[in-house]
C-alpha cells in the first residue's frame, strides 16, 4: 500500500481528479452528525463524485488526462485477500472509505465536498460518455448499493415482481433498474403522496401504502423479491408477508438499532432476509455501463456548496426528489 | 349435536389425547375414516415425541383444539390398502410424518413441496378434506393417503428411524436447499437436541465439517466422541465464539426458544447463511449492520416435501443413520413430556405403541 497524505502528491498508480459534482448521500448526513458514533472530525463527506482527470501516475493504465471519471464509496483495500481477488473490495476487512477513514500511513481520507482528490486508479470509475455528470454522480453509491444485491440475489428475472420499500435516493434508482431488468415493480411506501410520482414519472407498475390494511392484505404473497432501502427502524413483518414462497427481502438501509425479525413467516414460507453493502469496483463499472445503456440516471436537485447545510436539513426530512448534487466546481470558493 | 371423536368415522380407534391446555394426555376412544381407494391403513408400532407435540398439547402456539391426539413421527405395518394403491401392500413397513394432505394442484404441490402448500393438512390438530380433525400417531392405527406415506427402508430399525420423519427431514431439507451438504462446507449446528443430533449425523455423512454450538458444556463429549462432530462451541463463552468468528458457511439453528442471533451472524463467513428451523414464539432481534457488511442471510425452513422425505430416509438407511432414542411405554408419556420440557432426553422419546398401547 502506498502512503497517501492529503498533499496532492500523485503516486505512480494514482490519478488526480478535479471534482465537478458530488452527490449528497444520507450517509454523509449520518457521519456529519456522528449518528453512527465513529465520526472523526473534521470530516469532509461526499462519496458520489464526478470529475476530470488532471494528472496520472507513471503506472496508470486505465485513464488519461482529460477523461471524465467517478469516485464512489471506497478509495483503498488490501488487494490481497480473497474478497479483493474476487473484485469484492467492498468486503475486504481493510477497506478504506472515501471519507472518515484512514490510509495505511495513518492520514485521514477526505471526500468529495472538495475541489480535488487523488485516488489509486483501481478505485476510479470510467464515466460513460452518454451519462450526464449531475444525474450520474449518485449512481456511485445509491446506484451500486441497489444494483449489487439485485444481481447477487438473482432479483433480475424478467417478469418477476420486485417490491421497492422506501422511495428516496436508493429507492427511486431501484425502480428504474427494476424496470430495465424487465421486472414488475411495486413501490412500498408510507407516503401516499408519492404515488403519482412513482407511477407516472418513475415508471413503477403499482404503489402500495403500508398504512392501508386492505391494499396490504390484497398484496400478500405476491412479490418475488423486495429491496428494503428504508434506513429508519421499521417493522419487517408486513414486508415479509408480501413475499411469495422462497421470497427474498434484501435490506440495504442502515437503521441505527436492530430490527424485529418474526421467525414464523421465514420458516413457513422458506423466506430469507439478506444484507448487501455497496459493490466492488468491477461491478460498479458494470453498473455505470448498464445505466448508460438504459438511460438510467438519478433524479437530482443541483445545489451550490453554500446551500449544503440547508440541504442536509431537508434531507433529514426526506425533502428532496431524490438526491441533492453539489455543483462543486462552480461553487466551491477558495 | 356435535359428533364425538368416536362417531366421526366408521373405523374404531384409540389413543392418548390432551383434552385441555394443561397438556396432560389420557386414553381416548376415537375413529378413523374408511380406507379409501387411495388410502393405506396401518397399525402403529412406534411414534416419536417431537417438541411440537409438547407445544401443541399445551396450546403454546395458540391454535390447538381439543381433544388432541399428537404424534407425527409414526411407523407401522400396513394391514389394508385401497384398490388404487400402488406403492404399498399389506405387511409393508410404512412411516407418516407431519403431513397427511395438501391441495394437490398449486405450484408448491406440483413442485413436490407439499409442506409449503397453503392448504397443507397437518397430521394432527388440523382439518381434513372431510371437515373432521386429524389425529396423530399416539394411537393404535391410522388411515393415510398413500401419497403421504413413506416407504420405510428394510434395514432401518422402526423405533430409531421414526424420529427422522420430522426431526430428520426438518434438518435435511435446508441442508440441501441452502447448499450446506457437501465436502468443503463448514456447518454450525445450534442446539443439540432431537433435530441437532440428527443434523450432526447427516452432515458427517455428507462430508461436511460440523461445529456444534450449544449452551450446555456437558454435551461436549457426546458431540465430539459419540456423534462425531468436529468441534464444539459454548455459545456463552465469548472467547470461544470470538475465535470462531467468520468461519462457518452456514448455521442451522434448531433452538426454538427466543435467543440472540447476533453472535451466530458473527460466526458466519462472508455470504454465510443462518437458517432457522426452530420457531420461537416471539420475534428475534435482527442486527442489520452485520448482515449488510458481510452480505449474510437469515432464512427459515419448514420440514420438507414428501418426495424429499423419502429421499432423506433412504439416505439415512444407506448411511445407517438413526436417531438416538429412549423407548417408553405410553403410560410414561406425561412424564416424558415434562422431561422434554427440560430437555432431559438423549435425544428423542419414542413411544412403543405396538406393545404398550392397550384399549382401555
Amino acid at each position: 500500500m502506498t502512503a497517501r497524505a492529503f498533499t496532492g502528491e500523485n503516486g505512480d498508480e494514482d490519478v488526480t481528479i478535479k471534482i465537478l459534482f458530488c452527490g449528497v448521500c444520507h450517509s454523509d448526513l449520518h457521519v456529519a452528525k456522528n449518528e453512527w458514533g465513529f465520526t472523526n472530525y473534521p470530516v469532509v463527506p461526499g462519496h458520489e463524485m464526478v470529475g476530470t482527470v488532471m494528472k496520472v501516475g507513471s503506472d496508470v493504465k486505465k485513464f488519461k488526462v482529460g477523461e471524465r471519471v467517478g469516485v464512489g464509496v471506497i478509495v483503498g483495500s488490501c488487494k490481497k485477500c480473497e474478497s479483493c481477488q474476487q473484485d469484492l473490495e467492498n468486503y475486504c476487512p481493510q477497506t478504506i472509505f472515501t471519507y472518515n477513514s484512514h490510509y495505511t500511513d495513518g492520514t485521514k481520507t477526505y471526500g468529495g465536498y472538495s475541489d480535488m482528490i487523488v485516488v489509486d486508479e483501481r478505485y476510479v470509475l470510467r464515466f460513460p460518455d452518454n451519462l450526464p455528470s449531475e444525474g450520474g454522480a449518485p449512481l456511485l453509491c445509491a446506484g451500486i448499493t441497489v444494483y449489487s444485491p439485485m444481481k447477487y440475489y438473482g432479483m433480475t428475472e424478467p417478469g418477476k415482481h420486485l417490491g421497492v420499500a422506501g422511495l428516496g435516493g436508493l429507492g427511486h434508482v431501484a425502480v428504474k433498474m427494476g424496470k430495465a431488468f424487465g421486472l414488475k415493480v411495486t413501490v412500498i411506501s408510507s407516503s401516499p403522496k408519492k404515488e403519482t410520482e412513482a407511477i407516472e414519472r418513475l415508471g413503477a407498475d403499482s404503489f402500495l401504502v403500508t398504512s392501508d390494511p386492505a391494499k396490504m392484505k390484497a398484496a400478500l404473497g405476491t412479490m418475488d423479491y423486495i429491496i428494503d432501502t428504508v434506513s429508519a427502524v421499521h417493522p419487517l413483518l408486513p414486508l415479509l408477508s408480501l413475499l411469495k414462497l422462497n421470497g427474498k427481502l434484501v435490506t440495504v438501509g442502515l437503521p441505527d438499532k436492530p430490527l424485529e425479525l418474526p421467525i414464523f413467516p421465514l420458516v413457513l414460507g422458506r423466506k430469507l432476509v439478506g444484507g448487501s453493502d455497496i459493490g466492488g469496483m468491477k461491478e460498479t463499472q458494470e453498473m455505470l455501463d448498464f445505466c448508460a445503456k438504459h438511460g438510467i440516471t438519478a433524479d437530482v436537485e443541483v445545489i451550490r456548496m453554500d446551500y449544503i447545510n440547508t440541504a442536509m436539513e431537508r434531507l433529514a426530512k426526506s425533502d428532496v426528489r431524490y438526491r441533492f448534487v453539489i455543483d462543486v466546481a462552480s461553487s466551491l470558493s477558495q | 349435536m356435535a359428533k364425538s371423536p368416536e362417531q366421526d368415522h366408521p373405523q374404531a380407534a384409540f389413543g392418548w389425547a390432551a383434552r385441555d391446555p394443561s397438556g396432560l394426555l389420557s386414553p381416548l376412544k376415537f375413529s378413523r375414516r374408511t380406507t379409501g381407494e387411495k388410502d393405506v391403513k396401518f397399525k402403529v408400532f412406534f411414534c416419536g415425541i417431537c417438541h411440537s407435540d409438547l407445544h401443541s398439547v399445551r396450546n403454546e402456539w395458540g391454535f390447538s383444539t381439543y381433544p388432541l391426539v399428537p404424534g407425527h413421527e409414526i411407523v407401522g405395518e400396513v394391514v389394508e390398502v385401497g384398490s388404487k394403491v400402488e406403492k404399498f401392500k399389506a405387511g409393508d413397513k410404512v412411516g407418516v410424518g407431519c403431513l397427511v394432505g395438501s391441495c394437490g394442484s398449486c405450484d408448491s404441490c406440483h413442485d413436490q413441496l407439499e409442506n409449503y402448500c397453503p392448504k397443507m393438512i397437518l397430521t394432527y390438530g388440523a382439518m381434513y378434506h372431510d371437515g373432521t380433525m386429524t389425529h396423530g400417531g399416539y394411537s393404535n392405527m391410522m388411515v393415510v393417503d398413500e401419497h403421504f406415506a413413506i416407504k420405510f427402508p428394510q434395514n432401518m430399525p422402526l423405533d430409531a428411524g421414526a424420529p427422522l420423519l420430522c426431526a430428520g427431514i426438518t434438518v435435511y431439507s435446508p441442508m440441501k436447499f441452502f447448499g450446506l451438504d457437501h465436502p468443503g462446507i463448514h456447518l454450525g449446528l445450534v442446539g443439540l437436541g432431537g433435530l441437532g443430533h440428527v443434523a450432526v449425523k447427516f452432515a458427517k455423512a455428507m462430508g461436511v465439517k460440523v461445529t456444534v454450538i450449544s449452551s450446555s458444556p456437558g454435551k461436549r463429549e457426546e458431540a465430539l466422541q459419540r456423534l462425531g462432530a468436529d468441534a464444539f462451541l459454548i455459545s456463552s463463552d465469548t472467547n470461544q465464539v470470538q475465535a470462531a468468528m467468520g468461519t462457518m458457511d452456514g448455521i442451522i439453528d434448531t433452538v426454538s426458544a427466543v435467543h440472540p442471533i447476533l453472535p451466530l451472524i458473527g460466526l458466519l463467513k462472508q455470504n454465510g447463511k443462518l437458517v432457522l428451523v426452530g420457531a420461537p414464539d416471539r420475534p428475534l432481534e435482527l442486527p442489520v449492520f452485520p448482515l449488510i457488511f458481510g452480505r449474510k442471510i437469515v432464512a427459515g425452513s419448514c420440514i420438507g416435501g414428501i418426495q424429499e422425505t423419502q429421499e432423506m430416509i433412504d439416505f439415512a438407511a444407506k448411511h445407517k443413520i438413526t436417531a438416538d432414542i429412549e423407548v417408553i411405554s405410553i403410560d410414561y408419556v406425561n412424564t416424558a413430556m415434562d422431561r422434554l420440557a427440560k430437555n432431559d432426553v438423549k435425544y428423542r422419546f419414542v413411544i412403543d405403541i405396538g406393545n404398550t398401547l392397550k384399549e382401555a
